[in-house]
């Protein structure tokens, strides 16, 4: 695999803030101030010398009791030079702003992300629950949604005459 | 009275051309489709909320879940993701092996394809030699696992168990019957006046598009852009198999369709060279923290035995990190991305599956076109509503 530090270069030097981070190994990651991260991406697809014109992958980890609470990992890839990058940021439940208007992918995972864990993300054209029903109530892969209902081990009995 | 224009249409989730419980709603201008949006969710089962709170030997058999037609891919895709949390490497013959049955994986799942899109665009014959074929395969695949859709066999460490006897030879039949068969297909299909029909020009997908949507697979292949991620980013030893990556121009569903019979006959060489080269030595890599010892000595060892009900118990405990994996699965790019905070079970695993952010695209091909040819580019994608859903 090439070493792909040399993008992380280019990017701190035009955006300020851009941080280095370890993980995950092997693969050349940022931490990227929550404000920026739209500008971010804007450079990482658009600047010649950066061109990672493919969204690969974009998702929440919930890191409850930590503040900001979320981190939200894009990962981004280039048909051109076959490089990759993991540009991660922080953010609470304000969400983020929408990257759908840099990829049309993000559209799809974007609503995933406000499905599992409730982040919004603004300007974005069409924020639906994806996964669940639309009257769903709460968000699956955030750490505090429960894993069984409280009538689970219950057995379960149809009342005839409340019908 | 308000004057009506389009016409709304719901297609599925019940629908047999979807494949699962895809549904879709068309506002249609006559016969053309003007918009569609994809519903998905009906088949959610909260796989990544359940490897939560599973240890790391309990998830596995939730990876053959996904994508049921490739089992497989999946299960080596999580190993890999948790190898390289646990910082081990692989003895090669295990590495062999793995890739030889990814490989025959691919070729079912590409077999499986083949005839039901076929029987979809009307071409029934195709269906019942495809099935045929992917019979052979999935029992090749069978005595291995013991399964025929959900191996769990490849495991963290190496593989489950040696192969057993007979399993070369069985493989190596199959594999030489297999290039008369896909010839027999192109003889049904390939200049076949009404494929050509159903499927020439049909749901086209530019580069640019298909690169916008991140789609990934034969899908993005067949619109000409040369990505696959085992010559772009190899994993257990891809780097020295010899195959090429078929490619299309057009990115409709007839070059889709090349693609994927191209491949078919690519696998077939990977498959070849991998018995043929296949290394002498262990299956498992020699790190008793995290591998249960065999059988036998389980019977026969008190230490073993107590190591054993360790690991199954207790699980193993990869230190804390994150690891990123993909690797291309018979749909395309299959990641997994494992947080570990150094407990016994991981503390989030993202499943990157490629079904999905293929089917973010399908709006784009079938805006436009007919509503008859709807059915031809859902088709096209192969998707698994398993896999989409998670």
């Amino acid at each position: 695999m090439s070493d792909n530090s040399e993008f992380l270069k280019i990017l701190s030097g035009k955006l300020s803030g851009v941080k280095i981070v370890p993980t995950p190994p092997g693969e050349p990651s940022a931490m990227v101030e929550r404000d920026s991260i739209h500008e971010a991406l804007d450079h990482l697809k658009y600047d010649r010398d950066l061109s990672f014109n493919m969204l690969v992958d974009l998702f929440a980890v919930d890191y409850m009791g930590e503040e900001p609470r979320f981190e939200v990992i894009y990962i981004l890839r280039s048909t051109k030079h076959n490089g990759r990058i993991v540009v991660k940021t922080r953010t609470g439940d304000e969400g983020l702003d929408t990257i759908s208007d840099l990829w049309q992918a993000a559209n799809f995972l974007e609503r995933e992300i406000y499905d599992m864990f409730g982040l919004p993300f603004t300007n974005h054209p069409d924020l639906r629950r994806i996964y669940t029903p639309d009257d769903f109530v709460g968000h699956p892969l955030r750490k505090e949604f429960p894993l069984e209902g409280e009538d689970f081990d219950k057995p379960f009995v149809v009342d005839l005459e409340k019908e | 009275m308000a004057e009506t224009k389009y016409m709304t249409i719901n297609m599925g989730p019940q629908h047999p051309a979807t494949h699962g419980v895809l549904r879709v709603v068309l506002e249609l201008d006559g016969e053309t489709v003007v918009k569609s949006t994809p519903h998905i969710g009906y088949l959610h089962r909260g796989i990544e909320k359940i490897f939560e709170n599973r240890t790391y030997w309990q998830g596995e058999p939730l990876t053959d879940r996904l994508d049921y037609t490739s089992g497989m891919s999946n299960n080596l895709a999580y190993c890999l993701a948790v190898e390289k949390l646990l910082g081990v490497e692989i003895p090669k013959r295990a590495q062999y092996i793995r890739v030889m049955l990814s490989e025959l994986q691919r070729i079912a799942a590409h077999l499986l394809w083949v005839a039901t899109h076929a029987l979809d665009m009307g071409a029934m014959t195709v269906l019942f030699y495809g099935f045929r074929e992917r019979e052979n395969c999935l029992k090749v695949l069978e005595t291995v696992s013991g399964a025929r859709l959900m191996p769990d066999y490849i495991r963290f460490g190496g593989l489950r168990e040696e192969l057993p006897g007979g399993f070369i030879d069985m493989a190596k039949s199959f594999i030489e019957e297999l290039p008369g068969r896909i010839d027999e297909y192109e003889t049904l299909l390939t200049e076949n006046v009404i494929w050509k029909g159903r499927t020439k020009g049909v749901g086209f997908l530019s580069a640019e598009d298909a690169i916008g949507y991140g789609v990934t697979g034969p899908v993005l292949r067949a619109s000409g852009i040369n990505y696959d991620v085992r010559k772009a980013y190899p994993y257990s030893s891809y780097e020295e198999f010899d195959f090429e990556i078929p490619l299309g121009t057009h990115g409709d569903i007839y070059d889709r369709y090349l693609v994927r019979l191209q491949e078919m006959r690519q696998s077939i060489r990977i498959v070849t060279q991998a018995i043929e080269s296949l290394p002498e030595g262990p299956i498992k890599v020699n790190a008793p923290q995290y591998v249960p010892p065999e059988k036998e000595d389980v019977a026969s060892d008190m230490a073993a035995l107590i190591r054993h009900f360790k690991i199954m118990a207790d699980g193993i405990k990869p230190p804390k990190g994150e690891a990123y994996v993909s690797i291309e699965s018979s749909k395309g790019e299959l990641g997994f991305y494992v947080v570990s905070d150094g407990t016994e079970r991981p503390y989030r695993v993202r499943i990157r599956p490629p079904s999905f952010l293929n089917l973010g695209s399908v709006s784009k091909m079938i805006e436009g076109a007919l509503v008859a040819d709807v059915v031809a580019a859902i088709g096209s994608l192969d998707i698994v509503l398993g896999e989409i859903d998670k």
